[in-house]
């Protein structure tokens, strides 16, 4: 009889386990919809009064209370943009070296001084670039690039060291991290077979890595980098310190500009209308929707590779 | 047929030194980040530092105390609510549902939210925690911090205890013991050291947060032991320090991030070494 009610005890413990492991499994789904649910609530203020105008209109007017998203999303976008254009070669050159080139003793120490440079607060990069960096760059970088490259419409502006091409940088910094060690990790999954029938062949480094390796591993690579691009889309404080903060869209990158992060983090707590928070909530909306959309599509290019990887 | 040779030769010499010097660019900035943090946070740390609170810009002296208990306390209080949390869903997804649809729903959307822009986050919070109830608390940023670290405790929990061999399972289940102590008895004795690197690095990544921060716990000039209460962070003070006007805020500011920024580098140190783990992401 003692058995058997210890045994109905051990059900009990295994169901009241069971089910409240799965109830966390699905906190994660409940808290994703939630956020979305909450956001949508909380912007529906201005998701009515402005409609789809936000998104094309560059207003930004709060004692007017006109509102429009696009300059904030265009910051976001192009400074993440600079920053994957700026990050992608760096990041893959990081790859090659460690996976290729460096030898054993100094693959460890490298690979994890990379990966300390993502563990340094992103508040970090944006202070040293607004203390360290920006000086500098208005001071010898600028107005070279000004003088010397200023008939290209995107290298004209304010050479201040803040503003759109400062930001971008800050960020590059901060996501070459990111994608060098997803970068690291699928071309660790190329089969040596792979490369030592090019080298069999004749193929010098060069040639196995940009003929062998790169087109193997050019969907993870592509995950590789849209995982960094979301990164950058969502960062805030490594932004906010060095875009400048100006609602104005212009080509011209040294100009100071702002993002959705900068907006959100200058003028959320003080937004007392309603109509001003609530276009606030909305652009957080749309940057939660971007980079959900950024990395599901990473996500399912990543997992691809790893797929495809035995097949092709 | 030689300048053919001498081309390829000089393609693969340049590239692989591109490839060295990308290395030597990141680990450069790192060097370089850390430097400028040591030597201009170096003269702000002084024993007035961790017990006094904040002077008024100008005056000598003054400390921030308060915000490294704010810190301190949001951080464990985050700690307190996410690993739990994070762990038990972890466990799902490793002992129960494996390869159930739920579970790669799950592993999905923990992926996405892992990478989730933190600032949004604030956002969230603030509309369900901190205006209902009327003020900024640290209560809100410390539940903000938790959302943070709950995908990241989960995915780490689960690839922890996949790496548990399931002979080891079957051995236990085997003596007759329920699945749920096998989980706990053994199933997470054999992850733990696995678990407690990424928690570590969960923690080190959180206590470094400011986007989330700045609507849900705000700052405060003052001590606060109540939880219901604006709370002052390192970070969020670096925020407000480092773009106000005073030369003396600018030189705590950077005190504060020498602190902040070894805290974190110690704490990711000695997961990745001490424990051996591999990196959590």
């Amino acid at each position: 009889m003692k058995l058997y009610d210890r045994h109905k005890a051990d059900k009990a413990g295994d169901a009241l386990f069971k089910s409240v492991s799965y109830f966390f499994a699905l906190s994660v789904i409940l808290l994703m919809s939630l956020i979305f649910i909450v956001l949508i609530k909380e912007s529906w203020l201005s998701l009515k009064t402005f409609g789809f105008k936000f998104f094309v209109s560059s207003d930004w007017d709060p004692v007017n209370g006109s509102f429009g998203a696009l300059p904030a999303v265009w910051g976001t976008v192009v400074s993440s943009l600079i920053a994957i254009v700026i990050a992608l070669p760096v990041s893959l050159g990081i790859a090659v070296f460690l996976t290729e080139m460096a030898p054993k003793p100094l693959k460890g120490p490298i690979g994890t001084a990379i990966e300390l440079l993502a563990s340094i607060p992103s508040i970090i990069y944006g202070m040293w670039g607004l203390f360290v960096f920006a000086p500098l760059l208005s001071e010898y970088v600028e107005p070279f690039l000004v003088d010397y490259l200023g008939f290209i419409p995107l290298f004209r502006g304010v050479p201040m060291g803040i503003g759109m091409l400062p930001a971008g940088f800050i960020l590059a910094i901060m996501i070459i991290p990111f994608i060098s060690s997803v970068a690291r990790d699928v071309f660790l999954m190329v089969p040596s077979i792979l490369k030592e029938s090019g080298y069999a062949v004749g193929a010098t480094k060069w040639e196995v890595i940009s003929r062998v390796v790169i087109p193997y591993t050019k969907s993870g690579i592509i995950g590789a980098v849209i995982l960094g691009l979301g990164r950058a889309l969502g960062e805030t404080m490594a932004v906010t310190f060095v875009i400048g903060n100006s609602h104005e869209i212009s080509l011209a990158l040294l100009n100071p500009a702002t993002s959705i992060s900068a907006t959100l983090a200058n003028e959320f707590t003080e937004a007392v209308e309603d109509l001003y928070l609530s276009s606030l909530v909305e652009l957080g909306l749309i940057l939660f929707a971007i980079t959900f959309v950024v990395l599901a599509l990473a996500k399912l290019l990543i997992k691809r590779t790893a797929l495809e990887g035995g097949r092709r | 047929m030689n300048l053919h040779y001498l081309t390829r030769k000089a393609a693969n010499i340049m590239a692989l030194t591109a490839s060295a010097l990308s290395a030597a660019f990141g680990i450069a900035f790192l060097f370089w980040i850390l430097k400028d943090v040591l030597v201009m946070g170096l003269p702000a740390i002084n024993a007035s530092f961790f017990t006094e609170l904040p002077a008024p810009p100008g005056t000598e002296g003054g400390g921030l105390a308060n915000a490294i208990l704010g810190t301190f306390m949001i951080t464990v209080i985050a700690t307190a609510i996410g690993v739990p949390a994070g762990i038990l869903a972890g466990t799902y997804l490793s002992e129960y549902g494996r390869k159930s649809r739920v579970a790669d729903t799950v592993r999905f959307i923990s992926d996405i939210l892992v990478s989730a822009p933190s600032i949004v986050i604030g956002v969230f919070v603030y509309a369900i925690l901190v205006r209902p109830f009327g003020g900024f608390s640290a209560i809100a940023g410390a539940v903000a911090l938790a959302i943070i670290m709950l995908p990241v405790v989960t995915r780490t929990a689960e690839e922890m205890l996949k790496l548990v061999p399931n002979a080891t399972r079957e051995a236990a289940l085997a003596l007759g013991a329920p699945h749920w102590k096998v989980t706990v008895h053994v199933v997470y004795r054999g992850a733990i050291r696995g678990i407690t690197t990424g928690v570590l690095l969960a923690v080190a990544r959180v206590s470094g947060e400011t986007a989330p921060l700045l609507f849900t716990s705000f700052n405060n000039a003052f001590w606060n032991f109540k939880l219901t209460e604006p709370t002052a962070t390192l970070t969020v003070t670096i925020f407000n320090y480092a773009m106000g006007p005073y030369e003396d805020w600018h030189a705590r500011a950077w005190g504060a991030a020498l602190l902040i920024t070894s805290v974190v580098l110690l704490v990711n140190v000695f997961a990745r070494v001490i424990l051996g783990g591999r990196s959590a992401q």
